[in-house]
């Protein structure tokens, strides 16, 4: 993360994780979106789903007290909170087409202000990854994404258009990002929160679409 | 009455008469419910031409469990359908990229979903479905849809097994199996998509009987060969993966 501005990873991701409303099914990516379920949520409750048929995960397992039968999307040792279930490939992407998933939080390389993102193939590549983001991106009730708001070598990541091949056309509804968050507006992205020592015009920038500010701009509070 | 018995002493027998150009489906997500121990002793059978069905192919440590890649590696595979057949960061590299590369594999990209419900219809005499699922991205193209409720779905169609390669917690000598939290992922799908379905298993056999009918994850009828997993080192029981050790890494689940 060194040579970035703004939030650390768990910072984006504890930013967005306040997004999630009471009584929510949310469904974690692998990578950033993960660390959603170490954040503390207070009284809200949360139900964590995994592509993997796991509804009701809470956090990582510290060293030593791994569950090895048990992980999360990422391949994570997770714990079950009390009420969880456990079902199979087939029911588990059920739920996740049948509409029953509030969010999907998604790791991404590249988001359009036009609702379109990209996180399955990388330029100039013969194979994917897609594991289960295409069934979450076109099926969930609403398409969360958190990443780096650039590339290593400084590019931006949110577009106008994505150059990468897309996995769901016009399903964002919310970016987080080190820089802020923001809300796809068709043909700009509207940047609702900032990062602490980060200017709106650093913002605009690093980003390669318009942005627009929300009259209520705020700070970011980080935890 | 006689019941043929479903227990065969060692992996070796168990996947000996697998011929060449079979499709085997192997189950597993991350590391529950892999069937280390039949991957290894087919690496070790060395049948060939074979089309296999994953969620993904595997890492690319040297010193890392028996994996799909592995099977590549060994000229066993003509074709690799997964969820994953690239990694997802472009700084990874694992062993099937450069196989599809040379033109020597042949790899179908399937969204995960897709994957286990075109085994389910496999699995269930269903021939083909339409999903949500992919469309307006480039896997739809040139590939029929059909709006239903004025949502355009994709045509997929039933994806039949020869062979599945499974990893359950429990079986009783009938063959019914129960599987231990994320372990379950693709297993009885798997089963059910199979004509010759092969369990490794980690506790020790128990009676018919023994099982709560109720609490079958997946019935005996679906399962024709299960060997019990040896202590290690002989059998493969994997803890943590190696390559989880830098949280940053993690990918390909």
């Amino acid at each position: 993360m060194s040579g970035t501005k703004g939030l650390e990873r768990q910072q984006i991701a504890d930013r967005l994780a306040q997004e999630f409303q009471d009584g929510w099914i949310v469904n974690l990516g692998v990578g950033m979106p993960t660390m959603c379920s170490n954040t503390p949520i207070g009284d809200r409750e949360i139900i964590y789903h995994s592509e993997n048929g796991v509804i009701g995960y809470g956090p990582v397992l510290p060293a030593g007290q791994e569950d090895v039968h048990l992980v999360n999307a990422g391949g994570q040792n997770v714990s079950l909170n009390p009420g969880a279930a456990v079902v199979h490939h087939a029911d588990s992407f059920a739920i996740i087409r049948s509409g029953r998933i509030d969010v999907t939080v998604l790791g991404i390389y590249e988001v359009a202000c036009n609702g379109d993102f990209a996180n399955w193939k990388v330029a100039g590549a013969k194979g994917g990854g897609i594991g289960g983001a295409m069934d979450l991106a076109a099926c969930a009730k609403q398409v969360f994404v958190i990443l780096e708001h650039a590339t290593r070598d400084g590019k931006p990541r949110l577009l106008t258009k994505c150059a990468l091949p897309v996995t769901a056309r016009g399903v964002v509804t919310t970016v987080a990002t080190n820089l802020g968050l923001f809300t796809p507006q068709g043909d700009a992205f509207l940047l609702r929160e900032i990062a602490p020592g980060v200017t709106v015009d650093e913002v605009r920038a690093a980003t390669g679409a318009p942005v627009m500010v929300s009259p209520t701009l705020k700070t970011i509070e980080t935890l | 009455m006689a019941r043929r018995s479903k227990i065969f002493g060692s992996f070796a027998e168990a996947v000996a008469d697998i011929p060449d150009g079979s499709t085997i489906a192997f189950a597993g997500f991350a590391y529950p419910g892999v069937p280390f121990n039949l991957i290894q002793a087919l690496l070790d059978q060395g049948a060939k031409g074979l089309t296999c069905i994953t969620n993904g192919t595997g890492g690319a440590a040297p010193d890392r469990m028996p994996d799909i890649g592995m099977l590549v590696e060994r000229g066993q595979v003509k074709k690799v359908i997964a969820a994953f057949t690239a990694p997802t960061r472009a700084s990874d590299k694992i062993p099937l990229t450069k196989f599809v590369d040379e033109g020597l594999v042949e790899a179908e990209l399937v969204p995960q979903g897709t994957l286990a419900e075109r085994l389910r219809a496999a699995g269930a005499g269903i021939p083909a479905f339409y999903t949500p699922t992919a469309v307006g991205t480039e896997l739809a193209e040139g590939r029929e849809t059909r709006v239903f409720g004025g949502r355009e779905y994709l045509l997929e169609h039933a994806m039949p097994v020869d062979v599945a390669f499974l990893r359950a917690w429990k079986a009783d000598t009938a063959g019914n199996l129960l599987f231990r939290r994320s372990q379950r992922n693709f297993n009885p799908i798997m089963a059910m998509a199979a004509k010759l379905v092969i369990v490794e298993v980690e506790e020790d056999f128990v009676e018919a009987g023994a099982i709560d009918p109720d609490a079958v994850h997946t019935p005996g009828i679906f399962v024709q060969r299960m060997v019990k997993i040896p202590p290690a080192p002989e059998g493969l029981w994997p803890g943590r993966r190696p390559e989880r050790a830098a949280p940053a890494k993690e990918k390909q689940s």
